[in-house]
């Protein structure tokens, strides 16, 4: 067992992949399967924002782009539970925590998605910050997370671009269109700073992910990079961002912005956002309706099984 | 009217009603591989769609778009047929309407993909390779449903019979399809639609749905009370912003 231990360190001391079989803390194990459960419930989770404008949306070009995007996401959810699901857990024990409120998602699908345009700031600001969050998880310690993070980055960059194509039709389009941009960036501006969890000064799981490699950076340090990012690009679009206190700093190459309302944060992340009940719900009822679904699935498979034991004898 | 457009119209409507139905699954199916797995087939069923339409508008040279036959035509204009316009009930009534939709569609689509009209036979020849997919991906799960508890098979016996009177308009022949050289008689694919569809469902353990009342009108534009709210849901961004691009 020492043994097994040592090989672990040694592993990430190199900077190099552990993998399911490998012998790994206990503390390491409960750490990734909760946050690999916590980013494939937000997958699914975040699929209902944007399914709430699939039957609305404005063009049939836009509205097959927007199917194929939350199919997708529910496509990363799949392989990231099958991800956890090699550290020994199920994925139907990981949906139950979901839904009886016992594992998270990220807070930032508990504001409603009111406009059009919040199709388009989710794809930009939304699926920015998470590629800003996820990028550095490609080089994650754990094997099966790393390598399900190389596919998931890279859907979530062509996601991105989409977000920003929509923004920028908008923004060159009817002054109601430029508006309906611009409303929504007041209104995601904020929450998307929050992604990156609270600040370094109050962050409770940091420093042991660090030292497992499965954190590589600060939350600071990752909102900064995702706030040097994206300003240029609302200026691209012509939009204001919403931050009175922003400006670049010449000297460190870097933009000073107001950090967010970290109070907020905490409360949504204690259920009390404007959709966090909405949302439960929803995964909860799809989650009952379909009970009878895959019992019926079982039941079926066992007797094709047994028909052919019997054709067998 | 131009008898080709009207016909094309007739194609495009279905599978855009049809996508649009599918597409309320996404996120609220039983399981995550079938919000996957509904999501595809309504992406088929939005492609096919916007090929359809796209060339619908090109037949009529009226320089109208895809989206302009999608989003400001009303609802008496919209020729598709009934049973694609129903509202979406359990998952079995979802996988009921799939098979007698799809099995349909890929007769349909096998015959047109050797007319004469090459835009049409192109449009149909990939569709046909999509649709062969829902037909398999709906019989797997009327097996399933119908021979998995006594629970599946109730609801399976009752989405099957819910729909059945809404089969039958889809083999109307009406003369404008009589006419048109190109378009495909449907009632020259009912027999092997009804042989094929009793298959799954004797297979099933299902009983077959029996002859009732058929309901009629979609192709001349006459629908159910639904589709008026299916289309003030699809239509409504675009309308508010009139001349807009997105």
């Amino acid at each position: 067992m020492l043994a097994g231990m040592d090989s672990f360190q040694a592993t990430i001391d190199a900077d190099g992949r552990i993998e399911p079989r490998d012998a790994m803390p206990e503390g390491y194990r409960k750490t990734l399967i909760r946050q690999i459960a916590q980013h494939a419930h937000s997958e699914i989770i975040g699929m209902q924002p944007e399914g709430n404008w699939i039957s609305r949306a404005p063009s049939l070009r836009r509205k097959a782009i927007l199917m194929a995007k939350v199919q997708d996401e529910a496509g990363h959810g799949l392989y990231l539970y099958a991800a956890a699901e090699t550290l020994g857990v199920d994925r139907a024990d990981l949906l139950d925590l979901l839904h009886s409120g016992r594992q998270k998602y990220s807070s930032i699908f508990n504001y409603p998605t009111l406009t059009w345009a919040d199709i388009g700031a989710i794809g930009w600001l939304v699926d920015g910050a998470a590629i800003v969050n996820q990028v550095p998880l490609c080089r994650c310690s754990y094997g099966p997370y790393a390598r399900a993070m190389v596919r998931v980055c890279k859907e979530e960059s062509f996601h991105q671009r989409q977000g920003f194509e929509i923004l920028h039709t908008l923004c060159n389009g009817t002054p109601a269109q430029k508006a309906m941009a611009q409303d929504a960036l007041d209104r995601w501006w904020w929450p998307s700073l929050m992604m990156f969890g609270p600040p370094d000064s109050a962050s409770t799981h940091s420093e042991q992910s660090m030292a497992w490699g499965i954190k590589r950076h600060s939350n600071d340090e990752l909102r900064q990079r995702f706030v040097d990012m994206t300003v240029p690009q609302a200026d691209v679009l012509g939009l204001k961002v919403p931050d009175e206190g922003l400006s670049y700093d010449e000297e460190t190459g870097h933009y000073r912005f107001t950090e967010p309302d970290y109070t907020e944060l905490y409360d949504v992340v204690k259920g009390n956002g404007p959709c966090n009940q909405q949302r439960l719900a929803h995964r909860v009822k799809a989650h009952e309706d379909g009970a009878w679904v895959r019992e019926a699935a079982a039941a079926y498979a066992g007797k094709q099984a047994s028909r052919r034991e019997g054709s067998a004898a | 009217m131009n008898d080709l457009f009207v016909y094309t119209l007739r194609l495009g409507d279905d599978a855009l009603i049809a996508a649009q139905r599918t597409a309320e699954w996404i996120a609220a199916a039983p399981q995550l591989e079938e919000d996957v797995a509904l999501g595809n087939i309504g992406l088929d069923q939005l492609g096919q769609a916007r090929s359809l339409l796209q060339y619908a508008g090109q037949v009529e040279g009226a320089d109208r778009s895809e989206d302009d036959l999608a989003y400001f035509r009303d609802e008496r204009d919209f020729l598709n047929l009934q049973l694609c316009e129903l509202p979406n009930g359990d998952f079995a009534h979802a996988m009921a309407r799939l098979l007698y939709f799809a099995t349909y569609q890929h007769l349909l689509y096998e015959e047109l993909r050797g007319c004469a009209d090459e835009m049409l036979a192109g449009v149909a020849g990939k569709a046909v390779k999509e649709v062969a997919y829902h037909v398999d991906h709906a019989t797997q799960w009327v097996l399933r449903l119908g021979d998995g508890t006594e629970e599946s098979h109730r609801r399976m016996q009752a989405g099957l019979d819910a729909l059945w009177p809404y089969t039958a308009e889809m083999f109307e022949s009406d003369d404008l399809v009589r006419r048109l050289a190109v378009a495909v008689d449907p009632s020259t694919l009912q027999a092997e639609w009804e042989r094929r569809v009793m298959a799954v469902i004797d297979e099933s353990t299902c009983s077959r749905p029996v002859a009732s009342y058929q309901h009629s009108g979609g192709r001349t534009g006459r629908h159910t009370e639904h589709l008026g709210y299916l289309l003030a849901e699809l239509q409504h961004v675009a309308r508010s912003h009139p001349g807009a691009t997105w």
